[in-house]
């Protein structure tokens, strides 16, 4: 069934496709430059991603808020009912957005990779064309491939480039196996939901346009929907499905780990809402019984969501690894945008896809600082080894960077965390009051982190306030790349978090759209 | 019943007469003129001649009108028209690959065998017999086609006379295969007692009611088809006969052997006794063919997934995992609808593609030294053609999108889960899904080797012949075309 059957305002965006084209043609062109000239390698990567970038950035100013941008509708596999559709709402438009900076700021954060460089910009350029893909895909069985063309990259991203300790490869061997079998593990799960979406509703489609309007029996319904949102949540780092998250992170190359933070777990997120919640709804009803006081699958989630934040956040407060303090944190922040599903508002579900952004971009910055400006100068991650090193004299960019994204980390007003995290709690205020309290320990608990982390690492309290003896071997400067990258990314969440209006003119209007029609009236509360 | 004229009858089989014809011709000009030449001329010619007769035949298929001659002997139509294109696709591909590998090995006097000649005149005859069985529906013809197929098997297992292992697989091969040949024969003779034909549509009408016999005959049946099919616990030979034969062969066991099985195995269950077949669905179990499968599908899952999780060799490896596909597969089997057959063919042929594939690689590596997953280390630095080749193949096995095998798990689960009573086979769809998981990880763990491992200290490029290489390439890129575009074979299977 086509898509312009839907009752949507349609605009045509063409050339959104070209996102996921480019990347995957930039994957083949860099594999084909030749393997003398590193450098040529990086400006056709760094190309590419900034082509992904101009062309989402041009389609949301013409968009006109409240349509769907109709990319691409063909037959594809008629027998089965699978079409090859392409579109994008305001929530897709903020995830490319957000998917074009990480891309162009990991290439960036990249410039220094030496040892294969070729084919570590080929997995990273088709790993960018696999999320695209997943955040442009309207066809449920195409955004599953999508979904899974991720998977391998990221695989090899770790395995291959990831940190070795001592030179010690093996933790990064058992983190990218680990993060290759949980994604693969969630999205079997998924693989079963939508197996069965297609079967239950009449076998002849995957549109998601078209299944969100299709009347699934409520039956059906609870038990497809905690299927396909643990399959993605896996993804989303919930717990107790999280632990991929901070090994993966921790092993990971910085590119990745931005990736992985940054958009990756986004995947997850936006699986969560576009595919479970968007067309099983009524699996969010109560069940009509309680067990220890849960009444509902959104109970469960809510709870689980609510674990995430405050175990992400006291785990990360004790930890030594610099790496770990931060991959813990993701899986706190990324607490956040599932209790702002679950709490089935508009301004709770408007907080959480504002959050996909703002921690994408956040968090991407804060694995910037730890593993490209201060790991690969001091091949430590050690908390307290690096106290000594007196960084903020040896590298004053990396801890004036770092200062502002922890600002924009634990939720100052001024950055785009601030309006995301106080959408969230506005929104759980509003329909589940007795959690704002375990939220906000949660939130001081982040505060406390962050701070922890910041003056172990660049303001020691043993650092005299004179400059100090000049060190015996200096740590290589910071590097233009770099600097443009940690810029790109600032100004994104200083933007963002002064006039938020600019994503929540995409995301508002398209959570009032037809497509969660079957959301709102099923328990908007 | 319409009398058949000879004329007809060779007409119909010509593409196997153009076969046996360049069997006998490969085996004479490799015998009585080439015997003094060296082993590389040798491979070449008969690669060559070879290659003319599977074209010949594939040229002279009879794609056109279906035929149904009387007692089921000769029934084709638009699908068999499919599947014998697949096959002499499958044997093209066998052939290319052996005559490049047995030409470089010559070269460099390293060659498995030294009865050129012979490895492709039975090559062919093997195709001849999968031609027959994928064009009968009368059981005598299936047990004598797939007798004729077993004897050339045994002998292609045990073709390396140098190797001890070789010869153990294939005494291994031969004892279990011809016990289940008896199976067989014994289940074939139940039926016809029971019905008085041989045919299976006849069969089918004398058979409508289930009852003790008929169950018999058809636990027998399976039996034997399920050794075919290296499922468990008939599998037991599988792994040694992977691992013992010359790689090729064992290509070749993998793939053609195991798209015959199924269709055969399909055949008899769906034409000749599909009254008795059951129900596997778990709330609605019933008695029959299907909760036997249904068992036969679930051992097959758990035992070749985890036991492939142990190897260390990578042929034995393919060959758990094979045991693991071969539980998938059952899957159209229980299934049992219009779909589920088509499905099911476009299951196995991409699995034969892929599988074919790994052992084409494989089969290039041995002559270079590499055998087991520890030799596989740094591999992409060597020879990132081949490289790319293996993991499009595996991740294809694994079942990744955008590859063809992904498609193929996608649709055969789909199918499985439309069959009625509706969501009744849910249960085997949940546990093949969570087993894929599993074999992701054996997967991975050998393209770990292969891209992640550091080279070891002394590694040189490899050399690989050119035409292996390009024989691969386009396996692969079917294999990544078949996934983009399934529809290009999906709706000749209809």
């Amino acid at each position: 069934m086509p898509l312009t059957t839907i009752s949507q305002p349609l605009a045509s965006a063409p050339q959104l496709a070209w996102t996921i084209y480019a990347s995957f043609l930039g994957a083949v062109a860099v594999l084909l430059t030749p393997s003398s000239r590193p450098q040529f390698t990086r400006w056709v990567a760094l190309l590419t991603s900034v082509v992904g970038f101009v062309l989402t950035l041009g389609a949301v100013l013409q968009y006109q808020p409240g349509s769907l941008l109709l990319v691409a509708d063909s037959t594809w596999i008629p027998q089965l009912g699978i079409r090859y559709t392409l579109a994008a709402d305001g929530i897709s438009l903020t995830l490319l957005l957000l998917t074009g900076l990480a891309a162009m700021a990991g290439i960036l954060f990249s410039w220094n990779i030496e040892h294969r460089t070729r084919e570590f910009f080929a997995f990273y350029l088709v790993l960018i064309g696999g999320v695209y893909g997943v955040f442009l895909s309207f066809d449920l069985f195409l955004l599953f491939v999508f979904y899974e063309i991720a998977i391998i990259p990221k695989y090899f991203l770790i395995a291959i480039w990831g940190s070795a300790p001592n030179g010690d490869t093996r933790p990064r061997q058992y983190a990218a196996m680990k993060l290759a079998l949980y994604s693969f593990a969630g999205s079997a799960l998924v693989l079963i939901g939508i197996l069965a979406a297609w079967a239950a509703s009449g076998s002849h489609t995957l549109n998601l346009a078209v299944l969100a309007h299709y009347p699934f029996s409520q039956h059906f319904q609870m038990w497809a929907f905690p299927l396909i949102f643990v399959g993605f949540a896996v993804l989303a780092g919930l717990w107790p499905f999280h632990t991929w998250a901070p090994t993966g992170h921790a092993a990971a190359p910085t590119a990745a780990s931005m990736l992985l933070a940054g958009v990756v777990m986004k995947l997850g997120a936006y699986g969560c809402l576009r595919v479970a919640m968007m067309l099983f709804p009524l699996g969010l009803a109560p069940w009509g019984f309680h067990i220890l006081g849960l009444g509902s699958w959104r109970d469960v989630f809510a709870l689980l969501a609510l674990i995430s934040i405050v175990y992400g956040a006291s785990v990360a407060l004790v930890q030594r690894d610099f790496k770990f303090v931060i991959g813990y944190s993701s899986v706190s922040h990324m607490g956040f945008v599932l209790l702002g599903l679950m709490t089935l508002s508009q301004i709770g579900i408007n907080g959480a896809v504002l959050q996909m952004f703002s921690h994408g971009i956040i968090a991407g910055l804060l694995f910037a600082v730890v593993g490209r400006m201060v790991y690969d100068r001091t091949h430590t991650r050690d908390l307290a080894a690096l106290g000594p090193m007196q960084l903020s004299y040896a590298l004053p960019f990396a801890a004036v960077t770092f200062t502002l994204a922890a600002m924009a980390s634990v939720g100052l007003p001024g950055f785009s965390g601030f309006i995301a995290e106080l959408q969230v709690i506005l929104g759980v205020w509003r329909s589940m009051p007795w959690m704002v309290f375990a939220v906000a320990l949660g939130i001081l608990i982040g505060v406390a982190f962050t701070w922890r982390a910041l003056t172990r690492v660049f303001f020691p309290a043993s650092q005299s306030d004179e400059s100090p003896a000049p060190i015996e071997h200096p740590l290589p400067p910071i590097t233009l790349p770099e600097r443009a990258g940690a810029l790109l990314l600032l100004t994104a969440t200083i933007i963002v978090g002064l006039y938020p209006h600019i994503l929540m003119r995409l995301i508002l209007p398209s959570l009032q759209s037809p497509l969660f029609s079957a959301l709102r009236n099923g328990g908007w509360r | 019943m319409n009398p058949v004229s000879y004329a007809e009858l060779l007409r119909l089989t010509l593409p196997q007469i153009a076969l046996t014809v360049a069997a006998f011709f490969v085996l004479a000009c490799d015998g009585m003129l080439l015997r003094r030449s060296p082993i590389a001329v040798r491979a070449r010619i008969a690669m060559l001649l070879s290659l003319a007769g599977s074209l010949v035949a594939l040229a002279l298929l009879p794609l056109t009108a279906p035929v149904h001659l009387p007692d089921g002997m000769l029934v084709l139509d638009a699908r068999t028209g499919v599947v014998q294109v697949v096959l002499l696709l499958l044997t093209l591909a066998v052939t290319l690959l052996s005559g490049s590998v047995l030409v470089q090995q010559g070269r460099e006097a390293s060659a498995f065998t030294t009865h050129i000649g012979e490895f492709f005149a039975l090559l062919l005859f093997a195709t001849v017999a999968v031609l027959f069985l994928v064009s009968t529906q009368n059981l005598l013809l299936i047990f004598l086609a797939v007798e004729f197929l077993s004897l050339v098997l045994y002998v292609f297992t045990a073709f390396n006379k140098h190797s001890r292992a070789s010869a153990e697989a294939a005494l291994k091969y031969f004892l279990f295969g011809g016990m289940s040949a008896g199976f067989l024969l014994f289940g074939i003779s139940l039926l016809y007692g029971i019905s008085g034909s041989l045919d299976l549509q006849q069969i089918a009408l004398a058979a409508s009611q289930p009852d003790s016999l008929l169950l018999a005959a058809i636990v027998l049946v399976i039996l034997g088809f399920g050794f075919k099919i290296a499922a468990a616990p008939f599998h037991l030979w599988a792994p040694d006969a992977y691992q013992g034969a010359p790689s090729l062969s064992a290509g070749f066991i993998a793939s053609s052997s195991k798209v015959v099985g199924f269709f055969v195995f399909a055949q008899v269950l769906f034409i000749g006794v599909a009254s008795a077949s059951g129900n596997a669905a778990w709330h609605l179990s019933a008695p029959g063919w299907m909760p036997i499968l249904a068992a036969v599908a679930v051992l097959s899952m758990l035992l070749g997934n985890l036991a492939a999780l142990a190897q260390t060799s990578l042929r034995r490896l393919l060959a758990y995992s094979a045991i693991g596909h071969a539980g998938y597969l059952l899957l159209g089997l229980i299934a049992h609808t219009p779909q589920s057959l088509a499905a099911l063919l476009y299951y196995v042929f991409t699995y034969a593609l892929a599988v074919l594939g790994a052992f084409g690689v494989l089969a290039v590596l041995e002559t270079n030294g590499i055998d087991s997953l520890s030799s596989l280390a740094g591999l992409s630095r060597r020879s990132p053609t081949l490289s790319a080749c293996l993991l499009v193949f595996l991740l294809s096995l694994a079942g990744i999108p955008p590859l063809a095998g992904f498609f193929a798990k996608f649709w055969l689960f789909a199918v499985a889960l439309q069959a009625a009573p509706a969501f009744g086979l849910l249960w085997l769809v949940i546990l093949a899904i969570l087993m894929s998981v599993v074999a992701l990880f054996y997967y991975l763990r050998v393209l770990r080797q292969v891209y992640v491992a550091p080279m070891a200290e002394n590694a040189t490029p490899l050399s690989s012949p050119a035409l292996a290489r390009i024989t691969l390439l386009v396996m692969a890129a079917l294999t990544l075309l078949l996934g983009c575009a399934p529809n290009l074979l999906m709706q000749r299977l209809r």
